[in-house]
Protein backbone atom coordinates (compact mmCIF):
# COMPACT_ATOMS: atom_id res chain seq x y z
CA UNK A 1 0.00 0.00 0.00
CA UNK A 2 1.18 3.20 -0.81
CA UNK A 3 1.01 6.16 2.03
CA UNK A 4 0.20 9.11 -0.08
CA UNK A 5 -2.43 8.60 -2.91
CA UNK A 6 -1.71 8.63 -6.64
CA UNK A 7 -1.09 11.70 -7.63
CA UNK A 8 -3.68 11.64 -10.27
CA UNK A 9 -6.59 11.51 -7.34
CA UNK A 10 -4.96 13.70 -4.76
CA UNK A 11 -7.14 16.20 -4.04
CA UNK A 12 -6.61 19.70 -5.37
CA UNK A 13 -7.55 22.33 -2.29
CA UNK A 14 -8.91 26.13 -3.25
CA UNK A 15 -6.73 28.28 -1.82
CA UNK A 16 -8.61 31.42 0.05
CA UNK A 17 -6.55 34.54 1.38
CA UNK A 18 -7.50 37.63 3.27
CA UNK A 19 -4.64 40.20 2.47
CA UNK A 20 -5.56 41.88 6.03
CA UNK A 21 -7.87 42.56 8.85
CA UNK A 22 -11.37 43.70 7.38
CA UNK A 23 -10.76 42.61 3.70
CA UNK A 24 -13.01 40.02 1.86
CA UNK A 25 -11.14 36.55 1.29
CA UNK A 26 -9.74 36.06 -2.26
CA UNK A 27 -8.90 33.47 -4.45
CA UNK A 28 -5.31 33.01 -4.64
CA UNK A 29 -4.39 29.85 -5.92
CA UNK A 30 -4.65 26.04 -4.63
CA UNK A 31 -2.96 23.00 -3.58
CA UNK A 32 -2.86 19.67 -4.14
CA UNK A 33 -2.63 17.88 -0.69
CA UNK A 34 -3.52 14.19 0.73
CA UNK A 35 -5.35 15.57 3.41
CA UNK A 36 -6.84 18.98 5.34
CA UNK A 37 -3.97 18.57 7.63
CA UNK A 38 -1.09 18.30 4.49
CA UNK A 39 -3.35 21.05 2.85
CA UNK A 40 -2.90 23.30 5.59
CA UNK A 41 1.05 22.87 6.14
CA UNK A 42 1.49 23.23 2.34
CA UNK A 43 -0.36 26.42 1.89
CA UNK A 44 0.95 28.43 4.93
CA UNK A 45 4.14 28.11 3.02
CA UNK A 46 3.15 28.66 -0.26
CA UNK A 47 0.40 31.80 0.61
CA UNK A 48 1.42 32.83 3.49
CA UNK A 49 5.31 32.44 4.74
CA UNK A 50 5.89 36.51 3.35
CA UNK A 51 3.23 37.64 5.82
CA UNK A 52 1.27 38.15 2.57
CA UNK A 53 -1.82 36.42 4.53
CA UNK A 54 -3.59 36.81 7.55
CA UNK A 55 -5.95 34.34 7.34
CA UNK A 56 -6.75 31.14 4.58
CA UNK A 57 -9.68 29.44 3.88
CA UNK A 58 -9.10 25.72 2.45
CA UNK A 59 -11.42 24.51 0.57
CA UNK A 60 -11.93 20.80 -1.61
CA UNK A 61 -12.42 21.69 -5.01
CA UNK A 62 -14.93 18.82 -5.10
CA UNK A 63 -16.94 20.76 -2.47
CA UNK A 64 -17.40 23.86 -5.01
CA UNK A 65 -20.21 24.03 -7.14
CA UNK A 66 -19.42 25.04 -10.90
CA UNK A 67 -22.29 27.75 -12.58
CA UNK A 68 -20.67 28.60 -15.41
CA UNK A 69 -23.49 28.19 -18.31
CA UNK A 70 -25.79 31.33 -18.61
CA UNK A 71 -29.22 31.72 -20.80
CA UNK A 72 -29.64 34.84 -22.27
CA UNK A 73 -32.15 34.45 -24.67
CA UNK A 74 -34.06 37.57 -24.48
CA UNK A 75 -33.15 41.00 -24.54
CA UNK A 76 -32.74 41.42 -20.78
CA UNK A 77 -29.81 43.88 -20.85
CA UNK A 78 -32.07 46.68 -19.12
CA UNK A 79 -31.12 44.78 -15.87
CA UNK A 80 -27.58 45.47 -16.27
CA UNK A 81 -25.87 48.20 -14.93
CA UNK A 82 -24.05 49.52 -18.56
CA UNK A 83 -27.49 48.31 -20.78
CA UNK A 84 -29.15 51.54 -19.65
CA UNK A 85 -27.66 55.10 -20.80
CA UNK A 86 -28.39 58.10 -18.01
CA UNK A 87 -26.48 60.12 -19.64
CA UNK A 88 -28.30 62.06 -21.87
CA UNK A 89 -31.44 61.93 -19.71
CA UNK A 90 -29.50 62.81 -16.75
CA UNK A 91 -28.59 66.45 -19.44
CA UNK A 92 -31.63 67.09 -20.20
CA UNK A 93 -32.85 67.22 -16.50
CA UNK A 94 -30.47 69.26 -15.67
CA UNK A 95 -30.98 72.05 -18.35
CA UNK A 96 -34.61 71.46 -17.82
CA UNK A 97 -33.73 72.17 -13.97
CA UNK A 98 -31.55 75.18 -15.12
CA UNK A 99 -28.27 73.82 -13.07
CA UNK A 100 -24.98 73.27 -14.65
CA UNK A 101 -23.86 69.63 -15.04
CA UNK A 102 -20.32 68.86 -14.95
CA UNK A 103 -21.44 65.79 -16.79
CA UNK B 1 44.11 29.07 13.11
CA UNK B 2 40.36 29.01 14.43
CA UNK B 3 37.87 31.83 13.54
CA UNK B 4 36.26 31.13 16.52
CA UNK B 5 35.91 34.60 18.18
CA UNK B 6 36.14 34.84 22.01
CA UNK B 7 32.78 34.16 23.66
CA UNK B 8 31.45 37.15 25.68
CA UNK B 9 31.83 36.18 29.86
CA UNK B 10 28.46 36.55 30.72
CA UNK B 11 27.33 33.74 28.49
CA UNK B 12 30.44 31.83 29.09
CA UNK B 13 28.69 28.85 30.86
CA UNK B 14 25.92 28.20 28.71
CA UNK B 15 27.74 29.43 25.45
CA UNK B 16 28.83 25.78 24.17
CA UNK B 17 24.85 24.82 24.52
CA UNK B 18 24.19 27.72 22.75
CA UNK B 19 26.70 26.79 20.36
CA UNK B 20 25.69 23.32 19.34
CA UNK B 21 22.39 24.31 19.13
CA UNK B 22 23.24 26.91 16.79
CA UNK B 23 25.26 24.50 14.73
CA UNK B 24 22.61 21.81 14.41
CA UNK B 25 20.51 24.15 12.76
CA UNK B 26 22.71 25.44 10.67
CA UNK B 27 23.90 22.16 9.64
CA UNK B 28 19.87 20.53 9.33
CA UNK B 29 19.17 23.67 7.36
CA UNK B 30 21.93 22.68 5.06
CA UNK B 31 21.21 19.50 4.41
CA UNK B 32 17.29 19.86 4.48
CA UNK B 33 17.41 22.79 1.96
CA UNK B 34 19.63 20.02 -0.68
CA UNK B 35 15.79 18.63 -1.26
CA UNK B 36 14.93 21.94 -2.99
CA UNK B 37 13.89 21.13 -6.35
CA UNK B 38 13.87 17.36 -5.68
CA UNK B 39 11.46 17.02 -3.23
CA UNK B 40 8.64 14.48 -3.84
CA UNK B 41 6.13 16.45 -4.55
CA UNK B 42 6.21 20.12 -5.18
CA UNK B 43 4.00 21.57 -2.57
CA UNK B 44 6.22 19.68 -0.22
CA UNK B 45 9.33 21.08 -1.81
CA UNK B 46 8.56 24.78 -1.08
CA UNK B 47 7.36 23.86 2.48
CA UNK B 48 10.88 21.72 3.15
CA UNK B 49 12.89 24.10 1.76
CA UNK B 50 11.26 27.02 3.68
CA UNK B 51 11.30 25.18 7.02
CA UNK B 52 15.17 24.58 6.01
CA UNK B 53 15.88 28.07 5.68
CA UNK B 54 13.97 28.74 8.76
CA UNK B 55 16.49 26.20 10.50
CA UNK B 56 19.59 28.40 9.02
CA UNK B 57 17.46 31.96 10.52
CA UNK B 58 17.41 30.15 13.96
CA UNK B 59 21.17 29.23 13.60
CA UNK B 60 21.96 33.24 12.73
CA UNK B 61 20.02 34.44 15.50
CA UNK B 62 21.97 32.43 17.71
CA UNK B 63 25.44 33.25 16.51
CA UNK B 64 24.40 36.51 16.82
CA UNK B 65 23.36 35.61 20.51
CA UNK B 66 26.65 34.29 21.13
CA UNK B 67 29.55 36.76 19.49
CA UNK B 68 27.59 40.10 20.71
CA UNK B 69 26.45 42.92 18.91
CA UNK B 70 30.07 44.02 18.07
CA UNK B 71 30.63 40.19 16.95
CA UNK B 72 30.75 38.85 13.60
CA UNK B 73 28.12 35.72 13.11
CA UNK B 74 29.42 34.81 9.68
CA UNK B 75 32.80 34.32 11.24
CA UNK B 76 31.54 32.00 13.77
CA UNK B 77 29.67 30.25 10.97
CA UNK B 78 32.28 29.78 8.58
CA UNK B 79 35.24 30.54 9.51
CA UNK B 80 35.92 27.25 12.08
CA UNK B 81 37.64 23.80 10.76
CA UNK B 82 34.71 21.13 10.42
CA UNK B 83 36.40 19.39 13.81
CA UNK B 84 35.41 22.90 15.82
CA UNK B 85 31.49 22.51 14.44
CA UNK B 86 29.41 21.33 17.75
CA UNK B 87 26.32 19.91 16.05
CA UNK B 88 25.24 16.33 16.52
CA UNK B 89 26.20 13.63 13.82
CA UNK B 90 22.06 13.39 13.37
CA UNK B 91 22.33 16.61 11.51
CA UNK B 92 25.33 15.55 9.10
CA UNK B 93 23.89 12.53 7.77
CA UNK B 94 23.38 12.75 3.68
CA UNK B 95 20.32 11.28 3.46
CA UNK B 96 19.65 10.63 0.22
CA UNK B 97 16.32 9.01 0.70
CA UNK B 98 12.99 10.90 1.64
CA UNK B 99 11.87 8.24 4.33
CA UNK B 100 15.37 8.92 6.28
CA UNK B 101 14.90 12.65 5.64
CA UNK B 102 11.40 12.67 7.51
CA UNK B 103 12.62 10.24 9.92
CA UNK B 104 15.33 12.69 10.71
CA UNK B 105 13.22 15.60 10.78
CA UNK B 106 10.27 14.04 12.94
CA UNK B 107 12.91 13.02 15.45
CA UNK B 108 15.02 15.86 15.11
CA UNK B 109 11.96 18.48 15.87
CA UNK B 110 10.79 16.71 18.86
CA UNK B 111 14.61 16.70 20.35
CA UNK B 112 14.20 20.65 19.46
CA UNK B 113 11.17 21.27 20.89
CA UNK B 114 12.74 19.13 24.51
CA UNK B 115 15.95 21.70 24.47
CA UNK B 116 14.00 24.39 23.51
CA UNK B 117 11.31 24.06 26.26
CA UNK B 118 14.15 23.97 28.85
CA UNK B 119 16.09 27.00 27.02
CA UNK B 120 12.76 29.07 27.47
CA UNK B 121 13.38 29.16 31.33
CA UNK B 122 17.20 30.02 31.38
CA UNK B 123 17.92 32.67 33.74
CA UNK B 124 19.18 34.88 31.01
CA UNK B 125 16.60 36.87 29.43
CA UNK B 126 18.36 37.04 25.73
CA UNK B 127 18.68 33.26 25.51
CA UNK B 128 15.23 32.86 27.02
CA UNK B 129 13.59 35.79 24.56
CA UNK B 130 15.56 33.79 21.73
CA UNK B 131 14.74 30.52 22.84
CA UNK B 132 10.83 31.49 23.08
CA UNK B 133 11.04 33.38 19.59
CA UNK B 134 12.17 30.27 17.93
CA UNK B 135 10.02 28.48 20.27
CA UNK B 136 6.85 30.15 18.22
CA UNK B 137 8.31 29.21 14.24
CA UNK B 138 9.08 25.88 15.33
CA UNK B 139 5.48 25.00 16.27
CA UNK B 140 4.69 25.08 12.28
CA UNK B 141 8.18 23.01 12.26
CA UNK B 142 6.69 20.33 14.06
CA UNK B 143 3.24 20.20 13.22
CA UNK B 144 4.60 19.33 9.48
CA UNK B 145 6.56 16.74 11.16
CA UNK B 146 3.92 15.19 12.65
CA UNK B 147 1.73 15.31 9.99
CA UNK B 148 4.07 13.04 7.89
CA UNK B 149 4.98 11.04 10.85
CA UNK B 150 1.16 10.53 11.28
CA UNK B 151 1.12 9.44 7.55
CA UNK B 152 4.23 7.05 7.47
CA UNK B 153 4.72 6.01 10.98
CA UNK B 154 3.25 2.22 9.73
CA UNK B 155 4.94 2.35 6.76
CA UNK B 156 7.87 -0.44 7.14
CA UNK B 157 10.46 1.94 5.39
CA UNK B 158 9.59 4.86 7.80
CA UNK B 159 9.99 2.75 10.88
CA UNK B 160 13.31 1.32 10.21
CA UNK B 161 14.56 4.84 9.14
CA UNK B 162 13.42 5.66 12.54
CA UNK B 163 15.18 2.57 14.14
CA UNK B 164 17.95 3.25 12.48
CA UNK B 165 18.43 7.44 13.21
CA UNK B 166 17.31 6.40 16.63
CA UNK B 167 20.72 6.29 18.47
CA UNK B 168 22.21 9.53 15.99
CA UNK B 169 19.00 11.21 17.76
CA UNK B 170 19.70 10.45 21.12
CA UNK B 171 23.24 11.96 21.18
CA UNK B 172 21.13 15.71 19.91
CA UNK B 173 20.29 15.84 23.62
CA UNK B 174 22.04 15.84 26.91
CA UNK B 175 21.86 13.02 29.02
CA UNK B 176 19.09 14.55 31.50
CA UNK B 177 17.44 15.57 28.90
CA UNK B 178 17.06 11.96 27.04
CA UNK B 179 14.05 10.67 29.34
CA UNK B 180 11.18 12.39 27.63
CA UNK B 181 12.89 12.06 24.32
CA UNK B 182 12.46 7.99 25.08
CA UNK B 183 8.83 8.68 26.06
CA UNK B 184 8.11 11.02 23.09
CA UNK B 185 9.38 8.81 20.33
CA UNK B 186 8.40 5.29 22.19
CA UNK B 187 11.91 3.30 21.99
CA UNK B 188 14.05 2.05 24.57
CA UNK B 189 17.31 4.26 25.34
CA UNK B 190 20.39 2.16 24.37
CA UNK B 191 23.16 3.98 23.64
CA UNK B 192 23.48 7.33 22.08
CA UNK B 193 26.20 8.90 18.95
CA UNK B 194 27.20 11.24 20.89
CA UNK B 195 27.39 14.88 20.08
CA UNK B 196 31.22 15.91 19.96
CA UNK B 197 32.28 13.10 17.45
CA UNK B 198 31.67 13.85 13.78
CA UNK B 199 30.29 11.47 10.67
CA UNK B 200 32.70 11.21 7.04
CA UNK B 201 29.70 13.20 5.78
CA UNK B 202 30.49 16.59 7.39
CA UNK B 203 33.60 17.59 5.94
CA UNK B 204 32.19 17.42 2.27
CA UNK B 205 29.53 19.21 3.33
CA UNK B 206 31.75 21.78 5.17
CA UNK B 207 33.39 22.23 1.97
CA UNK B 208 30.70 23.46 0.06
CA UNK B 209 28.81 25.58 2.96
CA UNK B 210 31.97 27.66 3.36
CA UNK B 211 33.35 27.83 -0.64
CA UNK B 212 31.88 31.22 -1.25
CA UNK B 213 33.54 32.48 2.48
CA UNK B 214 37.07 30.70 1.84
CA UNK B 215 37.79 32.10 -1.62
CA UNK B 216 36.49 35.90 -0.35
CA UNK B 217 37.26 35.90 2.82
CA UNK B 218 36.56 39.51 3.20
CA UNK B 219 32.77 39.49 1.84
CA UNK B 220 31.38 38.26 -1.21
CA UNK B 221 29.90 41.25 -3.16
CA UNK B 222 26.70 39.75 -5.21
Amino acid sequence: MSALPAPERTPVWEVFRKEKRGAAFEHAGSVVAPDADFAEAWAREQYGRRGESVALWLVPRDAIRDVEDWADEFDLKYRRVDGYSIKARLKEARERAGTAGTG
Amino acid sequence: MSGVPALPARRGKDASALLALADDELIVGWRDSEWTGIAPLLEEDVAFSSIAQNEIGHARALYELVVGPDGDADALAFDRKPDEYRCAPLVELHLLEWAYTIARRWLYEIADEIRITALKDDPDPAVAGLAAKIDREEAYHRMHAEMWHERLRDEPRFRKAVEELWPHALGVLPAELRGELVTRVGLPEGEAIERGTHTEELVPLWEEMTMVRRSAPAGAQW
